[in-house]
């Protein structure tokens, strides 16, 4: 659908200060370090601290992102965060957040759950909010501290950041052309209640599951808007692991130099919710005014969440107000296994 | 459970550093004050929004830590000066206790502070790292 007038108005990212390599997991679980690492394109994962929590790199991506558009957070008529790892199972993340940023008490507020594009299904809702004039801002956030089953391949790339975007009217850095989605019922990854980690569905997670949604979500959003691959500068996917976004990208005929700068992965992990979201502020970062960016997430059970993007002049004005992408990706301490299992509460301690 | 009603009446502090000023005299108080032990009968307390930003005025590294905080041993606790005048007491993370200095400028994140066991409310609040420059 092509929509008029909506679009990026600020946005903050959040990326914890620990990192463990693929070496050091590897090394506990007797895998081959090499191969894994070229398997799935990736080195190191971003690894939250013991007192960070979904919630707690919601709110600094949020207050990145209130920051850099300069409005004020009474203006905010809606905040929705997105994530599979909400602190609490009955109640909400987003009223943390709403309290911790001053927007508090004139607004409406939900946790959105759809594994790693509640994010994204987010950022749909606020359009709506947006353009229909119930609010004047909405914010949208994807965040997660992602957690793999010891041992289990997810370990690898499972990790956490945030990421937040303020949607409106007027003083945008990016319009929004329009979104497309694609959605099925596709068992690939699923958490019961109660239990710690995930499931999935092994060889399932590829070819049904991810590659299916992601390409027609991103062929459904061209064909939609008339518009081919060269008329993008950026795609952005969801990268679960490196090799998927890369493979994806070139059956959809974009080049390697139109989705490098959106890869985040090899270095900071699979930040669920946050990851395809991470990959458009990364590219925001650098971008240009006029320059044209694809952004289609996914999340398994399964479904993508595809956009277009248009940079706008207002970009200028918000570059270097907050910390960018990379400033949090080289500010980084690595750990060790016994450490990480420890933050990671890996380990019960008995109290 | 004790803890909840209170908690949440101060939570609006803790979340995002509000103290108090007098109007009288132009101090600023944090914790936030009701009266100002300057102008007694004279204050006008109103609420601020502090910046969240200051330096380290002394520290301390703790080895043994009470029961809910002993996940995080070794952790800093260190007396914070904020720019606008007022001190505090907060923990200081993403700094190992060999990087932390006096004089350090830190800034305010949002953290957990402390769980009432597994089933138990979640506390979040304040606390500080080093400025990344
Ligand atoms: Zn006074």
């Amino acid at each position: 659908m092509k929509l008029e007038g909506v679009g990026i108005v600020g946005y903050g990212v959040y990326i914890p200060r620990y990192r463990i390599k693929v070496e050091e997991i590897a090394k506990i679980w007797g895998g081959d370090a090499k191969s894994i690492s070229n398997g799935l394109k990736i080195f190191e994962k971003a690894v939250a601290d013991y007192d960070e929590d979904a919630a707690t790199i919601a709110v600094e991506a949020a207050r990145n992102a209130v920051r850099m558009a300069s409005i004020d957070p009474k203006d905010i008529g809606a905040i929705y965060v997105g994530s599979e790892s909400h602190p609490y199972t009955v109640k909400p993340t987003a009223t943390i957040v709403a309290e911790a940023i001053g927007a508090s008490p004139e607004l409406t507020a939900a946790d959105y759950e759809f594994a790693c594009k509640a994010g994204t299904a987010g950022i749909q809702t606020c359009m709506g909010l947006v353009a229909s004039n119930i609010i004047k801002y909405g914010l949208a956030i994807g965040s997660d501290t992602a957690q793999g089953a010891p041992g289990d391949a997810l370990e690898y790339t499972a990790s956490s950041g945030g990421v937040a975007y303020i949607i409106g009217k007027d003083k945008l850095i990016a319009s929004i052309e329009g979104t497309y989605s694609y959605t099925t019922d596709t068992p690939d990854f699923w958490r019961k209640e109660g239990q710690p980690y995930p499931r999935h569905g092994g060889r399932f997670t590829g070819a049904p599951a991810f590659f299916k949604h992601v390409y027609n979500a991103s062929i459904g959003l061209m064909e939609s808007l008339n518009l081919k691959p060269q008329d993008f500068d950026y795609a952005v996917f969801h990268q679960p692991n490196g090799k998927f976004p890369r493979k994806v990208a070139k059956m959809l005929g974009f080049t390697i130099e139109q989705i490098e700068e959106g890869i985040l992965v090899d270095k900071i992990g699979n930040t669920y919710s946050g990851s395809s979201l991470m990959g458009l502020a990364a590219v925001l970062d650098k971008a240009e005014s006029g320059e044209r960016i694809m952004l289609t997430s996914f999340g398994s059970g399964a479904g993508s969440d595809s956009f277009s993007i248009l940079v706008e002049e207002g970009i200028k004005k918000i570059r270097g107000k907050v910390p960018s992408v990379e400033d949090y990706i080289k500010r980084k301490k690595y750990l060790d296994y016994a450490t990480y299992a420890k933050l990671r509460r890996k380990i019960k301690v008995i109290s | 459970m004790s803890n909840v009603p209170r908690f949440w009446r101060n939570l609006k502090r803790r979340y995002n550093l509000i103290g108090t000023k007098c109007l009288n005299c132009n101090e600023l108080y944090f914790p936030p004050r009701q009266l100002c032990p300057k102008c007694r009968r004279a204050s006008k307390i109103e609420d601020v929004q502090l910046k969240g930003r200051g330096e380290v005025l002394t520290y301390t590294i703790i080895h043994s830590a009470p029961k809910r905080f002993e996940g995080q041993t070794p952790y800093i606790m260190a007396i914070i000066q904020l720019e606008e005048g007022p001190k505090l007491t907060a923990q200081i993370v993403d700094c190992d206790p060999t990087e932390i200095d006096i004089g350090m400028k830190v800034e305010m994140v949002f953290r957990r502070i402390q769980e009432d066991g597994d089933a138990g409310l979640i506390y979040y609040g304040y606390k500080f790292r080093p400025i990344a420059n």
